[in-house]
């Protein structure tokens, strides 16, 4: 089971289901933090799970709030595992893999809500459908965030609002999802009152 | 008629016998208009006036989706069916004035791929001749599987090998020749999408050995029009309208309506758009689903119907129509 509830939102607001080991030439796995569990899990459901791990590639980064299990991953005994600090240590490794797979691999990702996005983006970028990619949430709910005014994206926002890192602006979060690039939106909460702004509530944590 | 997608007038500029099953029609704008444009794998419904009976059949355009001179359809004979071929076969003459619909694509390409895998099985070629021509102009990457009964009523092939070369593949069935779609499947590069058109058979064994092989579904587009079976009459009472209608055996309930000038939408009158979906009122009896749009949960709790090719045996059924 997927661990996190969401609130009933919008339809741009992404909702996450839980992996399944499904038929495949190769299986690509992505995951950060806390979504080794479901990687674990998936493979403990799995049919033939020695026969997936031979064809298994698994790239892994800690989380948000800095969950590593990759010891626990590695231990797995995939054909291959590669860790990585960060999604961006890790962005030239799966674009290479994506670059090379062949149709009938299953991808999965798992664990963050921002890294599961860029996954699927990267996935979708080489041509394979968006909801191909299975994704399930776990961990943190820090949110990958595009301010609207600078485009500049703040990781690991937790607090709303908050203010963007690359323009300073007072950002309310949105539940509105780009799915091109990988981010919830954040609006200027004090344009029409310039000063008058909310105390910043931690809503992602 | 507020329903279906808006209409052209046309006249039949060229009728070519292309084998002994199939005729290539082409139409022109009576009023020397240009057509609209449209992309590779659109139908258009063509009007027929068959002696006092309406027909109105679903053909995926062939020709040039950008030379707005005229359109082209192929129509494959079906001696056995409701009859609507056999009138275009046999009554469709050079400069006959016809009526027929916009463009509307059920079968589109999806632009977000690297590749494009085709594989046709007999008349079904007909979208991917557009398609092909469209992604030449765009520089599109394609390959073409398709398979013939035989040379002789292989429509197209000869020219298609001719023009697009290595890109296109021909299997023969009278020379044992078939598509091992496994090995085909297998390696394609990431980003391919497969496109089926064919008999039912032919595109259930393709998406089985897809997704058995790993392809999301979602890469793996395909189209199949139903003619309306026939079957035995029925009633239908039409509550919105306030009309009881009988459904004659070789009608669709969608044609029944229209006879009793209800105003019911549709646009691919073959079960696969889902434009006519109905909600049922009341349901005494069995609903025969032969469309594509339901799911089938949907088909089990008999709360919609497709009016373009369902039917129904049984006591009494009302319709919110």
């Amino acid at each position: 089971m997927t661990k996190t509830v969401f609130e009933p939102s919008i339809k741009s607001r992404p909702v996450y289901g839980v992996l399944e080991a499904a038929p495949g030439s190769a299986h690509l796995i992505v995951a950060d933090g806390e979504g080794a569990d479901a990687v674990v899990e998936m493979l403990a459901r799995a049919p033939d799970a020695a026969d997936m791990l031979a064809k298994t590639h698994i790239i892994y980064m800690p989380g948000p709030s800095g969950c590593d299990k990759s010891a626990v991953l590695q231990g797995l005994g995939a054909a291959q595992f590669r860790s990585h600090p960060s999604f961006g240590a890790a962005a030239s490794r799966l674009a290479k893999v994506l670059a090379d797979a062949h149709m009938g691999v299953q991808i999965y990702t798992a664990g963050s809500e921002g890294m599961m996005a860029q996954v699927a983006a990267a996935a979708a970028a080489a041509g394979y459908p968006y909801e191909g990619v299975q994704q399930e949430h776990r961990g943190s709910l820090a949110r990958r965030v595009q301010c609207v005014h600078c485009k500049g994206i703040t990781e690991n926002v937790r607090t709303d609002p908050f203010h963007c890192s690359h323009c300073g602006l007072s950002l309310f979060v949105r539940d509105h999802f780009s799915r091109r690039i990988a981010a919830f939106q954040g609006v200027n909460i004090d344009a029409e009152d310039p000063g008058l702004v909310p105390a910043a509530v931690e809503r992602f944590k | 008629m507020s329903v279906g997608a808006p209409k052209i007038p046309v006249r039949v500029a060229e009728v070519v016998e292309v084998n002994e099953l199939i005729k290539r029609f082409r139409f022109v704008r009576r009023d020397g208009g240009a057509m609209p444009t449209f992309s590779g794998g659109a139908h258009t419904v063509v009007q027929m006036d068959d002696h006092g009976t309406r027909r109105m059949n679903p053909y995926s355009l062939m020709s040039a989706p950008a030379d707005t001179s005229g359109y082209e359809i192929s129509v494959r004979r079906d001696d056995a069916g409701r009859g609507g071929s056999l009138y275009m076969h046999q009554h469709v003459k050079v400069g006959d004035e016809m009526v027929i619909s916009n463009p509307v694509n059920l079968f589109p390409l999806d632009g977000r791929a690297k590749k494009h895998l085709m594989l046709a099985g007999g008349i079904g070629i007909t979208p991917f001749i557009a398609q092909m021509a469209q992604l030449q102009a765009m520089g599109g990457k394609f390959e073409l599987h398709y398979s013939v009964r035989s040379a002789a009523l292989g429509a197209y092939a000869s020219q298609l090998k001719a023009h697009y070369d290595d890109r296109v593949h021909l299997y023969h069935d009278d020379q044992k020749q078939l598509i091992d779609l496994k090995a085909l499947l297998r390696g394609q590069p990431l980003g391919t999408h497969i496109y089926v058109c064919g008999p039912k058979g032919m595109i259930a064994w393709v998406r089985a050995t897809a997704e058995a092989m790993g392809w999301p579904a979602l890469a793996v587009h395909s189209e199949e029009f139903l003619a309306p079976p026939v079957g035995k009459p029925f009633e239908v009472h039409l509550k919105a309208s306030g009309k009881t209608i009988t459904v004659g055996a070789a009608q669709s309930l969608l044609e029944a309506m229209e006879a009793a000038a209800v105003d019911a939408p549709y646009l691919c009158r073959g079960g696969a758009c889902g434009q006519c979906e109905t909600d049922v009122l009341g349901c005494d009896g069995h609903i025969d689903h032969n469309d594509h749009w339901l799911t089938d949960d949907q088909k089990a709790a008999n709360t919609k119907i497709m009016p373009c090719v369902s039917r129904f045996a049984g006591k009494s059924l009302v319709l919110d129509r």
